[in-house]
């Protein structure tokens, strides 16, 4: 591990150097990158096209400190302003120098005018590598999320990075129940379920019947809606899950969308749902169609 | 000596208690309690105030038992890069467990600060129901509680003192938690809601600014309109600390110029913050209290340029404490060192997050501020570019920093005169600035900066580090010559096992490590953890899960390793692997 070095900067800090070269380098970079094989693409050299310069000899006296920005082995391993760069032979190296060269040309496909040495942040390069600065790179500059957010100009909803990263909800202590409100359509007193309690949809479904069997019946009687068959006893709540029964059991997630129940794996359920309602299949046309979409835009009265 | 110790022993044991109280730092509580058993015994029961810096370095249960007295608790929880989104949300720092061991201890809780820390409604609730007497709840960077855990403090906490919310993520349920405090609640000295987002009833809030008479800081948040401000200065002209709400209103109406009468009357105001939402033409009812100020936060306010903070700033001559974005611009910094000659403490924050645009503030606005405030001790600097020059000249005009911190906005950039890399600016910080504790750098860094720190900073504490170094040497540097140093965090830097393992028993004299996308692997982490029972050194693998069977010669992604008295946590989520 001694010795061991890499140092990885992006391309718009090369340009940052000969800012006077830029423009020709910007036509070098693509006239090397365009439609050429891997090793010539690794054998980017900083110079005019065709021309067989060296960084030092465009650079001059300064040169030292310059030669650590390049890609080329550099052998000045005594001096003084230490090159940082050593010749690698790791194989991680050469795929880190591709990345830089396509960036290059990502540059200069999105930023038709003269670079600006100022220019630090290189528009989403797909093969953005975390170490490399100044590709939109995690964390930095290291900014709170909340600065972020207030910078985005969103004050009430989050950055998409911080949503990508991780979702802000409301988060269980160390997570020994959930418990969660459910609501059935013409049940006026909800319940409350622990869904640490469930391993499985089907083991909440059931539970749901349980739950609201009873209480059910017992508002049948006093139901004044339409014609009701006059089923005695209890009926078994059941179809939940499928839109196949009377009722189908959806929830509110933790960005406030109400979803189906049973499209994504179950823990993924728990972390992300916040209360369960149990509505009437009738009032979700989607499902007579026999789509289950992802997301019902059902207005928000859970 | 002796003999003073042994005349110390005579004394009763209140004497010793009674000169204990003079001791409020708890690193010399801590010293003292070293002295010898009875000082430990006497100074255990009158420690009143506890402080804990890594919640998973200490048991609640064994700190309780140590501490029976405790009434102040402080906890910290993620590591600071967590802040920056290198830490997974549910990373762990649940208050909860600590919460219910309190309960369970029968302490008396009076106060809690929280860093950091997932706090849930539940936590809130327990805490407002068992602790009658609590006064004061801090919460800075915490997150996983809703405006109902609010609402449950303001309903329950007779003699709330202090209820101080700083940039904690909250989710709003549109509960009217302000609400929740009853008529009778008349003991708030300080509310800080400003990082909430929803709304809060208006004549609630105005009604308890009115009847709660010792009230020295409120910061409302961003749903609070102007001339609400107004008529709550009005209530409250004793203010001490203000931070306003949406600063927007047409100046051409009676209600901004009743606000700027207020103001006026706000003759107390030292402290000025909040402008989430702010229009320049508001501004100068802000100027009569200018001058009274030692601290001001603007560094939310966006939209507000050079020209017109300047304006505003050059009024505050008395200032101590100054928070901005870049938009002020290195012309704006010199107007600051011109007028703030109190100046200890600059913020200058990134205004432009996500774009690829230039900050507006250079190495020449930190010249500038060092050359004319000869106070300064603390910086946090985000800037387009630095020069060794620049740092060599700051170094020289402030010797005194404490806390150093640049960040420039693409971490490998050379001095932007001679294309060197910083380490000759920085090792001039480190030389002349004996008291640092904590420092930041970035920029383009060698093994040299390292050297440096490690020959020089020898009070230093806190040290971060990101896309910096050649080798192994540089850590080395640090770890071997940095004797005080308590937190070290890394990021992107090439240093790997040799370095990590050179000297394992210093980690024991550390808070925490923090390495991540740097070149220790598996193996070396194992080693250490192994070889070293009183650190727990946590791999966290975000994309994968943790498989039983990995390469001990695979790089680990992140490691965060800290010292602890109760060994591997029992809450680590799935991606965490403590080896």
């Amino acid at each position: 591990m001694e010795g061991y070095s890499r140092k990885d900067v992006g391309c718009p800090q090369l340009l940052d150097l000969i800012p006077k070269e830029k423009e020709w380098l910007v036509k070098s970079a693509e006239e090397t990158n365009y439609g050429l094989s891997e090793e010539k693409k690794l054998e980017l050299r900083l110079g005019p096209p065709g021309g067989d310069w060296t960084f030092k000899q465009i650079c001059g006296p300064t040169n030292e400190s310059l030669l650590s920005f390049g890609f080329f082995p550099n052998t000045t391993a005594g001096a003084t302003t230490t090159a940082p760069w050593q010749h690698q032979t790791k194989a991680s190296f050469f795929p880190l120098m591709e990345k830089e060269s396509c960036r290059i040309v990502e540059l200069q496909g999105a930023e038709k005018k003269a670079f600006s040495p100022a220019n630090t942040a290189v528009p989403n390069s797909s093969s953005a590598q975390k170490r490399t600065a100044p590709a939109p790179v995690v964390g930095w500059p290291p900014i709170r999320s909340f600065r972020k957010n207030l910078a985005n100009g969103n004050s009430s909803k989050l950055s998409p990075e911080s949503q990508k990263d991780f979702s802000k909800k409301p988060i269980e202590n160390c997570p020994k129940n959930k418990f969660v409100k459910i609501n059935m359509d013409g049940v006026p007193i909800g319940r409350k379920v622990d869904l640490k309690a469930f391993h499985s949809y089907e083991k909440l479904s059931s539970a749901v019947d349980e739950l609201f069997r009873g209480l059910l019946a017992a508002q049948g009687d006093s139901s004044t809606n339409g014609i009701k068959k006059e089923v005695e006893g209890e009926k078994v709540i059941s179809g939940l899950l499928d839109g196949s029964g009377e009722y189908t059991l959806v929830y509110e997630d933790n960005e406030g969308d109400r979803m189906l129940v049973g499209d994504v794996p179950w823990d993924m359920f728990v972390s992300t749902v916040k209360r369960l309602r149990v509505l009437k299949s009738s009032e979700l046309p989607m499902l007579f169609c026999g789509s289950k979409p992802g997301k019902l835009s059902l207005d928000r009265s859970i | 000596m002796h003999s003073f110790h042994s005349m110390l022993n005579y004394f009763p044991e209140e004497v010793l208690e009674h000169i204990f109280d003079f001791l409020t730092s708890h690193r010399d509580r801590n010293a003292v309690s070293l002295v010898c058993k009875s000082w430990y015994a006497v100074e255990r029961f009158s420690r009143e105030k506890v402080f804990v810096g890594n919640c998973y370095a200490i048991s609640p249960e064994r700190l309780i038992a140590r501490f029976p007295r405790v009434r102040s608790l402080t906890l910290k929880g993620k590591p600071h890069f967590a802040d920056f989104n290198l830490v997974p949300n549910d990373w762990g720092g649940y208050v909860q467990p600590w919460i219910e061991s309190i309960v369970r201890g029968r302490v008396n809780l009076e106060e809690l600060r929280l860093k950091r820390m997932l706090v849930s409604d539940e936590s809130l609730e327990l805490l407002a129901t068992f602790f009658p007497n609590f006064k004061s709840l801090v919460l800075v960077s915490c997150e996983g509680f809703t405006t109902d855990g609010l609402a449950a403090i303001a309903s329950n906490c007779r003699f709330l003192r202090e209820l101080d919310l700083q940039e904690n993520e909250v989710e709003d349920r549109r509960g009217q938690w302000l609400s929740c405090f009853p008529d009778s609640c008349t003991s708030l000295v300080s509310l800080n809601f400003t990082c909430l987002k929803g709304e809060v009833n208006l004549a609630s809030l105005e009604r308890l600014v009115a009847r709660c008479r010792n009230l020295r800081s409120l910061r409302v948040n961003n749903a609070v309109p102007l001339d609400a401000l107004q008529r709550i200065l009005a209530q409250a002209p004793q203010l001490v600390d203000l931070g306003t709400g949406s600063f927007v209103h047409d100046p051409d109406t009676e209600s901004y110029n009743k606000l700027e009468t207020s103001m006026q009357k706000c003759t107390s105001i030292t402290s000025l913050s909040g402008f989430l939402d702010v229009s320049a033409r508001c501004l100068p009812a802000v100027y009569p209290i200018c001058g009274q100020l030692t601290s001001l936060n603007l560094s939310y306010a966006p939209g507000i340029y050079s020209d017109e903070l300047v304006k505003l700033i050059c009024y505050c001559n008395r200032l101590e404490r100054l928070l901005v974005l870049d938009t002020i611009g290195d012309k704006g910094l010199g107007v600051v060192a011109s007028s703030c000659k109190e100046l200890q403490e600059l913020r200058v924050f990134l205004s432009d997050v996500y774009g690829i645009g230039n900050t507006a503030v250079t190495e020449e606005g930190l010249v500038a501020i060092s050359a004319g405030c000869p106070k300064l001790n603390s910086i946090l600097y985000f800037c387009q570019q630095m020069t060794n020059e620049a740092l060599i000249m700051v170094a020289k005009n402030c010797p005194n920093f404490i806390r150093f911190r640049l960040c420039t906005l693409n971490p490998t950039v050379p001095d932007a005169i001679t294309m060197q890399p910083l380490d000759e600016g920085f090792g001039a910080i480190v030389k002349s600035c004996k008291d640092l504790k904590r420092l930041s750098i970035s920029g383009l860094l060698t093994d040299q900066v390292f050297l440096y720190i490690g020959r020089y900073a020898k009070q230093l504490e806190m040290l971060s580090i990101a896309f910096a170094g050649d080798s192994d040497k540089g850590m080395l540097s640090v770890l071997n010559g940095c004797k005080k140093l308590k937190k070290l965090e890394i990021r992107d830097c090439p240093f790997g096992n040799v370095a990590l393992l050179a000297d394992m028993g210093k980690y024991e004299t550390m808070r925490s490590l923090w390495m991540s996308s740097c070149e220790v692997t598996f193996g070396a982490c194992k080693t250490l953890a192994q070889k070293m029972p009183r650190l727990n050194v946590e791999i966290i693998n975000e994309n994968d899960q943790i498989e039983a069977s990995v390469d001990d010669k695979q790089k680990v992604e992140k490691m965060y390793l800290y010292r602890t008295l109760v060994g591997p946590r029992k809450d680590a989520p799935g991606f965490v692997w403590t080896l």
